[in-house]
């Protein structure tokens, strides 16, 4: 139905809305494989792609749907695939190979309880390391984390647009419930929507290197079949794009995929934060988790604690400049996370012992209460 | 002179990877000329491979080219081939890597009829990680992790395509070299999905364990022990034990994938109209 | 190509190219060609090619061009494709 300012204000599961996002950023190739919590996504972009001419493939495995979006990119189509746990585990090898050929693309992983099978298919937030060390290898990765339905749609757009902008995967990170959710969206009109594409080469395929990167750190990519021919290699590889084992040309590559991220930082960091300003303790979450962290800050306060939040959208690259100046100010950083431990291990690393950071665990497969972390708050 | 497959290589990387008497260059030299007879705009050739020693291949050629990651080559190419149906997407692969760790793909490759054109390198042995056995290699032979003789039983890849529902199945060996390139220029020219086995001699691993002698004796090897499709439908199939069976065994005319797709999207739009 | 281009010189060979395999100098049916000391292809009697193409077509390191050969236009059905169908 039409809604304020034009907008189209419809009420959305995250998954759809995710879908729904997808096709408004571009996307035109997805290639999945059924998998609880996530297989909304692919059975309503199996129904939406083809009608503005895109491309829908159910493969044989997650290995081969991650295959094949790389396949897909490379000709220059916008592509993502979406999974859970199981199979964002199998998916991992081609991510590596995504991310060191610099291939745009999107993996959605709708995180489920595991380790394996796991609790199919209750909340977790356990993936959050897999999503930044999944594969094997240095490699550089950009991950977001929605919180809401309308952060879902936000961030669908940002990861594709991050992905085409530095050439790089981008892994969308869900909750379960999240993903579950129905909420009230704004669905802007195409027209409002910021879109970003891939840096194209603006010289001759003569003399096109593929791999030579302008000072962003991010080389143009010429699609296939438009006269670029070029060589795409899961080796080493210098500006050419043909294998190398030279010392210089191999650091150098490595060292170009983590810049070019790190120089970018401040463009696709978000996050976003309450009562900052006076807190002296402050709570750090990101998903489910920040929804009853941000309720949970609002209890407090009204029990006169001085308690703040700040909501992390990017994970990956990890904001620690901005965690490491919270900690400089506050006495103490809770971190209620839906997993063993991961989340808080980055905040320990961002604070340098200049505050005392608590961690709270919930890993029965329910979401984290806000009553829980008041009681973590109060605790001191 | 015309040099045509000069044309169609990145002789700046020239000579190859493979070892002296390999006969991966000799099906490589096919391949280039089907697509050379084919008169092919190289824009328009895609060649996607995975990882082993055939895979080294695309490196050498100047088409647009990927080198995957193990097994994975038809799925990569998949993707390639259902976002660009227009391009001419060739898929160069091992034993190893297609009868083995990519073996599903093969299977689904060839159900799904995708336009692809597969020509797998069968060297009977994983070279690349110095001759392991694979699961080409007949029951008996000797390979690096088969100290005693290979337990297993190879199997029937052309057999296997043809089942699973590919349009196009041949065989030939290295010594059948322009059989073996006639066979090429053919699956390319099949819509939907074909694929050439193409029997070779690893003269360094497979070879040498078993003692075969120089590649000229392998070769010969080959050439003694193939026997074409049709003379082989007429023996018994126990005097078949041993013998490489070479020729076109299939051609079909199931609907190309890309082409039942574009009808999807005809009717999505339709759908969508409404 | 290290040999000339000339008439005579039927047969061109990439030295750099070549690894001595000797598939070719089997392949050859009118034995035209020999190893080198090195191993590596040389051309012994080039008088007697009948330009086949064998050895070109046969050569793993595509170090072996026939001049005027038949090149792109080789003919299909040499083995008749059909003998072999099932």
């Amino acid at each position: 139905m039409p809604g304020h300012n034009g907008r189209d204000l419809r009420l959305l599961q995250g998954n759809e809305c995710c879908a729904e996002a997808a096709i408004l950023a571009g996307c035109r190739f997805f290639a999945g494989y059924p998998i609880t919590p996530s297989t909304e996504i692919a059975e309503l972009l199996s129904e939406k792609l083809p009608q503005v001419g895109g491309k829908f493939i159910q493969m044989e495995d997650e290995i081969a749907s991650m295959a094949a979006v790389i396949g897909a990119s490379l000709t220059g189509a916008k592509s993502m695939t979406a999974t859970s746990g199981p199979g964002f585990s199998l998916k991992q090898e081609n991510i590596g190979f995504a991310s060191f050929t610099e291939v745009p693309c999107v993996i959605v992983n709708v995180q489920r309880t595991g380790p394996s099978t796991g609790l199919p298919t209750a909340p977790a937030q356990a993936d959050l390391m897999q999503a930044r060390w999944g594969t094997h290898g240095d490699h550089p990765i950009v991950a977001l984390y929605p919180s809401t339905v309308p952060e879902v749609f936000d961030l669908t757009i940002k990861a594709f647009n991050i992905a085409e902008q530095l050439r790089v995967p981008v892994i969308l990170l869900m909750d379960e419930v999240v993903g579950h959710m129905r909420e009230k969206v704004a669905i802007p009109h195409q027209s409002e929507i910021e879109i970003v594409s891939r840096p194209q080469p603006d010289v001759p395929p003569e003399e096109y290197l593929p791999y030579a990167a302008g000072p962003d750190g991010v080389p143009p990519m010429a699609p296939f079949g438009t006269g670029y021919r070029w060589h795409v290699t899961g080796l080493y590889h210098d500006e050419t794009g043909f294998p190398t084992t030279a010392a210089p040309k191999v650091d150098r590559l490595m060292k170009r995929l983590y810049s070019k991220i790190e120089s970018a930082a401040d463009e696709i960091t978000f996050t976003s934060d309450e009562f900052l300003d006076d807190a002296d303790t402050v709570v750090v979450a990101c998903g489910i988790t920040a929804r009853s962290a941000r309720r949970s800050v609002r209890l407090a306060r009204e029990k006169g604690i001085r308690a703040g939040m700040v909501q992390l959208k990017t994970i990956w690259p990890f904001p620690y400049d901005l965690v490491g100046d919270i900690a400089g100010r506050v006495d103490r950083i809770i971190v209620p996370e839906m997993n063993m431990g991961q989340l808080i291990g980055e905040v320990e690393r961002a604070a340098k012992g200049r505050c005392e950071v608590v961690g709270y665990s919930r890993v029965d497969g329910e979401p984290i209460a806000p009553a829980e972390i008041v009681a973590k708050i109060e605790e001191v | 002179m015309a040099v045509p497959i000069d044309d169609y290589l990145r002789t700046q990387f020239m000579p190859h990877i493979w070892c002296p008497g390999c006969g991966h260059g000799i099906i490589l030299g096919a391949v280039l000329r089907a697509i050379g007879r084919l008169d092919l705009p190289k824009d328009e050739v895609c060649i996607v491979s995975g990882i082993g020693c055939a895979s080294r291949a695309p490196g050498y050629l100047d088409f647009n080219t990927v080198h995957t990651t193990h097994g994975r080559a038809l799925a990569f190419a998949t993707g390639i081939k259902i976002a660009r149906p227009d391009l001419h997407v060739i898929v160069l692969t091992g034993d190893g890597d297609a009868a083995a760790i990519g073996g599903n793909h093969l299977i689904h490759a060839a159900r799904r009829n995708v336009g692809l054109t597969t020509v797998m390198f069968n060297n009977s042995i994983y070279g690349m990680t110095n001759g392991q056995y694979s699961p080409m290699t007949p029951r008996g032979r000797y390979a690096s992790t088969a100290p005693y003789g290979n337990v297993e039983r190879n199997f029937d890849m052309c057999e296997l395509v043809r089942a699973a529902g590919g349009n196009y199945v041949a065989r030939a060996t290295t010594a059948h070299a322009r059989q073996l390139s006639n066979y090429v220029e053919n699956a390319i020219q099949t819509p939907g999905f074909a694929f050439v086995e193409a029997v070779t001699q690893c003269p360094t691993y497979f070879g040498r364990r078993n003692k075969m002698g120089t590649p000229v004796d392998m070769i010969e090897w080959f050439r003694k022990n193939s026997i074409n499709a049709a003379a082989a439908a007429k023996l018994d199939p126990a005097d078949l034990d041993g013998k490489i069976i070479i020729g076109e065994f299939y051609r079909g005319d199931a609907p190309e994938y890309t082409e039942v797709y574009d009808e999807v999207i005809e009717r999505a739009k339709e759908a969508a109209a409404r | 190509m290290t040999s000339a281009e000339s008439p005579e010189v039927p047969v061109l060979v990439r030295q750099e190219w070549c690894k001595g395999c000797g598939i070719c100098i089997a392949m050859c049916p009118k034995k035209v060609l020999e190893a080198a000391a090195d191993g590596k292809v040389v051309l012994a009697r080039p008088e007697d090619c009948i330009k086949c193409e064998t050895c070109e077509i046969m050569c793993p390191d595509f170090a072996i061009r026939v001049v005027g050969g038949r090149s792109k236009e080789v003919a299909r059905g040499r083995e008749d494709v059909a003998d072999a169908r099932a």
